[in-house]
């Protein structure tokens, strides 16, 4: 399916991503070329500064669980690409479906950190108003998300309204039955739904080619009749134009579209999980040398729109971003026995109201 | 007491309102709701064109539009989960499970986000979703078009469980679920789909969550719902004239559960005989039944007693007979809770 403004809409093991910077911050040869108003000072700059902070947030959310301030912390290191890329290519009306490895996503979105991270932290699932932040909450079960991304994007066209929804998944869950489901009825309904698939080559501890014999988790585009893209997922400037062009597609009522953002997931599964079990730490090192953040660096400097004050003064905001984050997390989150009453049901049960009381009597002991 | 069945004197009187189906009664309620609100779409497998296997949306798309109801394809976990993003976005989704057992494919939907979504978000997205779930044997149905599978989902917390065994149940009860703020597993008796009750719709709906008393009797109370209901009142006939004057209670609501009409009358007749079309192992009929005692042990003459389908898979048609709560068998367990 030809999509204009993607000049590869196919994609293949016989063929590179679609990309805008080689690994060396260059641009590639024969490679994307993004919309104009992405390469300006302005929109690049805060792509940068979006990268930042995803790191800081993903570094401080890394050393707070080591803390024991929170429960379990699946880390996105190396992925800040497409977490920051979702955020940014989304306006204030669409809505973001992520799951539990995209906090980084929440905090450029804008989410407070500690409100984003009260899942992790266990004093609530969701800290975040889903409403107000047009952010659905984090989804664990893999894939489960997906078709309300369907339904949220079929509702906004139902209703007129130009608003996208964009579905993060990983590449573990395009094995679920719940992905087939979902690609199939947003093609069927034409319905303004992007999915983004973080290929970050791991399950856990299960490597992409157990998961999958297709060439490309883009191909399965092809048989549900929408556009997959195989994209690099470290390349900021390449994602940003591939999910604008999704996005904009959606918004123009021509359906959606599939991206598979080709990443690496550089830390463990989350904390508690030890990669070193099933993956060589050469690995590991191969994909640093195609780090998002230093290659987004390198050609900001070389194309003169990151000045040695300019990074200075991003790096100073990043280091208030965590250490703000730091102090709101190192204290213990209040938590509230009523509230397991609260949001049952719009109005409690009798028998919820009893056991209420009975808890209630315990606290008060 | 309303038991919804047509009476003789009524057939014969002009200004009588005609005798309606169950089935007409739920499509009148997805049909005035769809009025009423435009909030409020209806969707599934079969749905818009053919009107539902069982005719319940029939009309509704060509009444509406097929942006108000509209056919699905064969998922049905997507089907709830669109129903959860459309409702993320506003909607009142009406979905239809074309069966009992074909709804199993969204069971993870239903219990890991229709059932949590409210708590999960602090009310701040709310789930006011019903499920239609056609169940329940007794149509001569091959495999997979039998079965009740209202335990696996009255044992999650979050969800509203109904349903009816009257027509006018079926209007009111229908259209309290759409009103509803919270989602509900509405499941229809099939069974009891064409059964016809002389009644004038609409009739006005209440909240969901209360039982009713259809027959009242003083020696036994037996506990039924749906398509068990009027096994329970025909064994309650045959009952009076072996001498017993037996109560019975619709439940009409699994969750929220009515303890005080179930204890209330149970206080009354100090005997419980509790009947569902369900294997009984651990089925709903334990909740009753450990619901009962906790709340009325000292009132009991007799052990709270089930009848309930077998615990194995429904057999097959040629079989079910065997398989389904009986007026006789419901007969016996009274017989033993007198005997005690």
């Amino acid at each position: 399916m030809t999509v204009p403004g993607l000049p590869m809409a196919a994609a293949g093991a016989d063929r590179a991503p679609l990309r805008f910077l080689n690994e060396r911050g260059e641009p590639a040869e024969g490679g994307l070329r993004p919309a104009p108003r992405l390469l300006e000072p302005e929109p690049l700059l805060a792509s940068y500064r979006a990268l930042l902070l995803a790191r800081a947030f993903d570094t401080e959310a890394t050393n707070l669980v080591m803390q024991g301030h929170l429960a379990v912390y699946p880390s996105s290191r190396g992925q800040e690409a497409c977490q920051a890329a979702a955020a940014l290519a989304l306006r204030s009306e669409d809505w973001l479906f992520p799951t539990y490895r995209d906090t980084a996503a929440l905090a450029v979105r804008g989410i407070d950190p500690a409100q984003a991270l009260t899942l992790l932290r266990g004093s609530w699932h969701c800290g975040y108003d889903a409403k107000r932040w047009r952010t659905a909450p984090q989804c664990t079960p893999l894939a489960t998300q997906a078709p309300h991304a369907v339904g949220l994007g079929l509702a906004a066209k139902l209703a007129g309204d130009p608003v996208v929804a964009l579905c993060l998944l990983g590449d573990g869950a395009t094995s679920e039955g719940d992905f087939h489901e979902a690609c199939n009825s947003a093609a069927v309904y034409q319905a303004p739904t992007v999915f983004l698939i973080q290929n970050n080559q791991y399950a856990i501890s299960v490597p992409l080619r157990k998961q999958t014999h297709a060439r490309a988790l883009a191909d399965k585009a092809v048989g549900y009749g929408m556009p997959g893209v195989q994209v690099d997922g470290n390349d900021i400037i390449a994602l940003l134009q591939v999910l604008g062009v999704a996005c904009d597609r959606a918004r123009a009522g021509d359906g959606p579209t599939l991206i598979e953002a080709v990443t690496y997931r550089i830390r463990p599964h989350t904390n508690a999980d030890d990669a070193t079990r099933y993956r060589d730490q050469d690995e590991v090192e191969r994909w640093l040398t195609w780090d998002p953040v230093d290659r987004m660096a390198r050609y900001l400097r070389a194309v003169g729109h990151l000045d040695t004050q300019t990074e200075q003064r991003i790096d100073e905001e990043c280091e208030r971003y965590a250490k703000a984050m730091r102090d709101q997390l190192h204290q213990e989150p209040q938590v509230e026995p009523a509230e397991m009453f609260e949001h049952v049901y719009a109005v409690p049960t009798r028998q919820l109201l009893e056991q209420r009381a009975m808890v209630e009597a315990e606290e008060n002991e | 007491m309303t038991t919804g069945t047509a009476t003789a004197a009524a057939a014969e009187d002009p200004a009588a309102p005609a005798a309606v189906s169950l089935a007409k009664a739920l499509n009148t309620a997805l049909s005035d709701a769809m009025a009423a609100d435009d909030r409020v779409v209806v969707f599934g497998e079969d749905v818009a064109e053919l009107g539902g296997v069982f005719r319940i949306t029939d009309g509704l798309a060509a009444r509406f539009g097929n942006q108000r109801c509209f056919d699905t394809p064969l998922a049905e976990a997507s089907i709830l989960g669109t129903a959860i993003g459309m409702a993320m976005y506003g909607y009142r989704p009406v979905v239809e499970m074309q069966f009992d057992a074909f709804a199993y494919p969204a069971f993870e939907q239903l219990v890991s986000h229709l059932a949590k979504m409210r708590n999960r978000t602090r009310g701040a997205l709310p789930m006011p979703i019903v499920v239609r779930v056609p169940f329940g044997g007794g149509i001569g149905g091959v495999e997979h078009h039998s079965d009740s599978s209202e335990a696996y989902i009255a044992h999650t917390p979050g969800l509203h469980v109904v349903t009816p065994s009257t027509v006018e149940d079926a209007y009111w009860l229908l259209s309290s679920a759409i009103a509803s703020p919270d989602p509900v597993v509405f499941f229809e008796p099939k069974r009891l789909y064409w059964s016809k009750a002389q009644v004038s719709l609409p009739v006005t709906a209440g909240p969901i969550g209360t039982a009713a008393v259809r027959r009242e009797g003083k020696d036994a109370t037996v506990i039924a719902y749906g398509p068990s209901v009027p096994v329970a009142l025909e064994a309650a006939q045959h009952g009076a004239e072996l001498g017993y004057d037996l109560e019975v209670v619709d439940l009409r609501s699994l969750v929220p559960f009515d303890d005080a009409t179930v204890a209330a009358s149970v206080e009354r007749t100090s005997r419980a005989i509790v009947v569902h079309e369900a294997a009984g192992f651990a089925g709903f009929g334990a909740e009753i039944a450990a619901r009962v005692c906790e709340r009325c042990f000292y009132s009991l003459e007799a052990p709270v007693l089930r009848v309930t389908g077998l615990d194995l898979p429904y057999p097959p048609p040629k079989l079910e007979h065997w398989f389904l709560p009986s007026v006789d068998r419901i007969l016996d367990a009274v017989e033993r809770a007198m005997a005690a």
